[in-house]
């Protein structure tokens, strides 16, 4: 696209960007929204066409009709309930967790290079792979995927509040000390302040990673939620109400991220990183 | 003096933890809990020998094929879609979307549309990760830098060569960032669509194990995983530090200034 820079450049620079926001903006939204109905559109086509067999593939109207009819049920919001009282507990007790102890590990070194290889080893452990301890120790149950949930949202959130305990500035963290602040005060206002940031971005990744291992657990344990309602739905052959539930977890995925960029947007509204996204 | 004080930071929690796990064990012996040394006999029983061609290799085969490809199409694709302005608003809704369907609940979907067969697993894997390297990608070639971009121009480094010399190693530490994803990911999926439906491969043999009450078998396949993902961390970690070298090499020159 580069290629028609050089057609609008002859207009002043200021003026330029000022006409190229205003209109930017609705024409990109539109554009998206014609992907959006592209896709759609040709996933209408395929099963109609026969390119795919509509058994297997349903034309995506029938698809949307039955996570309408979806939005009519009970049965759904429980479902939907459960997942997400599962996604919350766990991103709740590993974001927890985390900061309780990167604070612990990260204000000291001698425990930051202690813990640092464990933390390695134990990092890179797929949280799938907890999955037959999770049956034989708490069966069908919300716990199962508790805990999965927990370890993989975990290491997210801990690396990134060690990172950001490690970034704070030596000279703001010197100057709070000969005012006096007690250790309890400079964790308050040096180092707190410093890791909110880095926090934030753990929080949004466990949050994205938490919804994965929920739906897992429910799919392939077998704990109540949305991943029980599709594999139940796929073993029944109900196929159109299982592509229905599959969209509605891309929904709530969907959901999860704004609202976790809003949570973050709002507690780093102080913060320059956010604060020049405003001015831009 | 130094070497074996950073040997002592780099073992001293992990034999801490053992020594803990062995005396734990060493009363009455708890059902789910096997003694290291009944687990370490039990890994090298069950993992070396047949089982490591029949369920161990082809794994780690489909899942090195998946993510590879995954890396291959989310690049090439990310550097188009990326570079082309109206492809990418168009688009990008569309792939947001996608990338937030939680990877797993594609398992039951593709098994419908392709059968219970290897290259169904493949492809879970890469409709897994080809989402973090395809956006990442295109956020990085978006953020290449416009002065550079111009110059490159100006010398008349287009097609190939711009990709090549100025838009892939501009866009690198976010690919590299994407890769990582990725690679934790198709770790996930493979054990998922194994565990799911399959009658062979690491994640069927474990819910085995587990099945029959196979207690440090089931074990001994946690830390195959375990060890799985280790070893992916570690080869990441290589990768990243050759092809990001001249990256690091920078930061370091600007903080230091």
């Amino acid at each position: 696209m580069s290629s028609q820079a050089p057609t609008s450049g002859s207009a002043a620079p200021g003026a330029e960007r000022h006409y190229r926001r205003v209109r930017k903006v609705p024409t990109q939204q539109l554009l998206g929204v014609a992907g959006i109905l592209g896709f759609l559109g040709t996933w209408e086509l395929i099963p109609r066409l026969g390119i795919i067999d509509e058994r297997y593939l349903p034309p995506a109207s029938e698809v949307i009709a039955a996570l309408v009819a979806d939005f009519g049920l009970t049965a759904f919001w429980v479902a939907v309930g459960e997942t997400m009282k599962a996604w919350f507990l766990g991103l709740l007790i590993a974001v927890a967790a985390a900061v309780l102890l990167g604070f612990i590990i990260g204000s000291s070194n001698f425990l930051r290079k202690a813990t640092n290889s464990t933390v390695e080893f134990l990092r890179p452990i797929p949280s799938v792979a907890l999955i037959p301890l999770a049956v034989l120790l708490f069966g069908v149950k919300i716990e199962s995927s508790l805990l999965l949930i927990v370890y993989a949202s975990f290491w997210q959130v801990l690396i990134q509040v060690l990172y950001g305990v490690a970034d704070v500035d030596m000279v703001a963290n010197n100057t709070a000390k000969t005012y006096g602040l007690g250790r309890m005060a400079r964790i308050r206002y040096v180092v707190f302040p410093t890791a909110l940031p880095y926090l934030m971005t753990g929080v949004r990744l466990a949050g994205a990673v938490a919804l994965v291992l929920a739906i897992t657990a429910e799919l392939v344990i077998g704990s109540p939620g949305l991943g029980r309602e599709i594999a139940l739905a796929q073993s029944g052959g109900a196929i159109s109400g299982m592509y229905a539930l599959v969209l509605a977890t891309g929904l709530i995925g969907v959901l999860i991220n704004i609202l976790m960029r809003f949570i973050e947007k709002k507690t780093l509204a102080w913060h320059s990183s956010v604060r020049s996204e405003v001015i831009v | 003096m130094k070497v074996l004080k950073n040997f002592g930071f780099l073992l001293g929690l992990p034999v801490l933890l053992v020594l803990v796990w062995w005396s734990s064990t060493l009363g009455p012996v708890n059902f789910f809990v096997p003694t290291p040394a009944s687990l370490v006999g039990t890994f090298g029983k069950v993992w070396f020998g047949e089982r490591f061609l029949t369920d161990v290799l082809p794994s780690i085969g489909r899942l090195a094929v998946g993510v590879i490809a995954a890396i291959v199409i989310g690049v090439v694709g990310g550097v188009l879609i990326g570079s082309v302005r109206w492809l990418r608003a168009l688009l990008e809704p569309t792939l947001e979307f996608f990338r937030a369907i939680p990877p797993p609940v594609l398992v039951p979907v593709l098994m419908l549309l392709m059968g219970i067969t290897d290259s169904m697993k493949v492809v879970v894997i890469i409709s897994g990760c080809v989402w973090p390297v395809l956006l990442n990608t295109i956020e990085g070639v978006r953020a290449v830098d416009p002065v550079l971009s111009d110059s490159s121009h100006t010398y008349g480094i287009d097609g190939w060569a711009r990709v090549r010399y100025l838009v892939l190693p501009s866009a690198s530490p976010q690919i590299m960032a994407g890769v990582r994803q990725s690679m934790s990911l198709g770790l996930i999926l493979m054990v998922i669509s194994e565990m799911f439906a399959s009658s062979s491969g690491l994640g069927f043999t474990i819910v085995q194990f587990q099945r029959s009450f196979a207690i440090p078998e089931m074990w001994s396949g946690i830390v195959v995983l375990g060890l799985l993902g280790v070893g992916m961390s570690f080869i990441f970690q290589w990768a990243e530090r050759n092809i990001l070298r001249w990256y690091h090499g920078q930061k370091e020159v600007e903080n230091a200034a």
